[in-house]
């Protein structure tokens, strides 16, 4: 009868561990900056697809405002750039910080990058998948703040080990809004949005100011 | 003996529920992303619909109490401008400077870009 309360604390221990995140990535530069409010750049396209960079742009503002971040409007901020002449990525994420300080006042611009975007037909399934990677920039001194990557892929719906915690999440929220939009890569562009721009993401950004997560100082 | 296994799996049960604990969103997202995304996707779409969802959300999220997210409202007054419509739209840019006081510096840069146009 000795065995089982053994067990049982073994059993406990090693759900504890499984809540645990190993390895914490360097986040002083980050802690130090305090940012409250994030300018989301309109994302760089490595991909085939041209719709890839608006369709991830316009699923950024969840993941970081739900983190407690006060998020430009993406749309209102494209517009700005494009009245000032500025409509490709590329250049825009070539402006000097001052002039982004000067136009917007964000604390922090979020620099994306889309590697992967769409579907590749194999020859038994299709994989629809979205990867990109993000950089944080403190717009007041230009150091880097946080910097991550995440993919996605429709390969993986039905297993829920897969995202964890966080892939949990996003799977309710395509549910959600699967029946309003038919376009796949975009929902998949949501999930990899929600990955790589959450807090609740293995090695993500910090809790902002707005969220019961945040720890001051 | 028995006792003790219980309490061991309430304990457990605990935990396990400790792991997947997810807390209420901070904002309501009805309309605002899809928004966005329509307004990306083509500058044909139809304005006054989608300032008609937009509008809707607001009043729903007032009615339930629940924030309206970070730049809806400012989004919307970009839409109200766009259709002609400048009072509502600036009444929009001044909502989002109160309820979000971090956006003050953009709000104020776009209001004084729309005075100075001709």
């Amino acid at each position: 009868m000795m065995r089982s309360p053994i067990l049982l604390l073994i059993g406990l221990v090693s759900l504890l561990a499984g809540c645990a995140t190993p390895t914490p990535y360097d986040y002083s530069a980050f802690r130090e900056s305090k940012p409250r409010s994030i300018v989301v750049l309109p994302p760089v396209n490595r991909s085939l697809d041209v719709k890839a960079s608006y369709s991830f742009l316009s699923q950024v503002t969840y993941p970081l405002a739900e983190s407690g971040y006060y998020v430009l409007p993406v749309a209102v901020v494209d517009e700005t750039f494009r009245e000032n002449g500025l409509v490709n990525p590329e250049d825009i994420h070539g402006l000097p910080l001052d002039k982004l300080n000067e136009v917007f006042g964000a604390d922090a611009a979020m620099y994306i990058t889309i590697t992967q975007y769409g579907t590749s037909y194999q020859l038994l399934a299709s994989d629809t998948r979205v990867t990109a990677e993000a950089s944080l920039v403190d717009t007041r001194n230009g150091q880097l703040l946080w910097k991550g990557a995440a993919t996605a892929s429709s390969t993986e719906q039905n297993s829920s080990s897969n995202g964890g915690l966080v892939g949990l999440l996003v799977q309710a929220l395509v549910e959600q809004i699967a029946n309003t939009i038919s376009d796949r890569s975009h929902q998949i562009a949501g999930i990899t949005s929600n990955r790589l721009l959450s807090d609740r993401a293995f090695n993500g950004i910090l809790p902002g100011p707005r969220s019961p997560r945040y720890v001051g100082q | 003996m028995n006792k003790i296994k219980f309490t061991g799996l309430l304990l457990l049960a605990g935990v396990a529920a400790g792991c997947v604990h997810t807390p209420p969103s901070l904002y309501q997202w009805d309309a605002y992303q899809p928004s966005v995304y329509t307004h990306f996707q083509a500058d044909t779409a139809n304005l006054a619909q989608q300032i008609d969802l937009l509008e809707q959300a607001i009043d729903k999220a007032a009615a339930t109490g629940v924030s309206v997210p970070p730049g809806m409202h400012a989004h919307l007054g970009m839409l109200y401008y766009n259709t002609g419509r400048e009072p509502d739209a600036l009444a929009q840019f001044a909502l989002e400077k109160s309820l979000f006081p971090e956006s003050s510096h953009f709000m104020d840069y776009i209001l004084k870009a729309q005075k100075d146009m001709p």
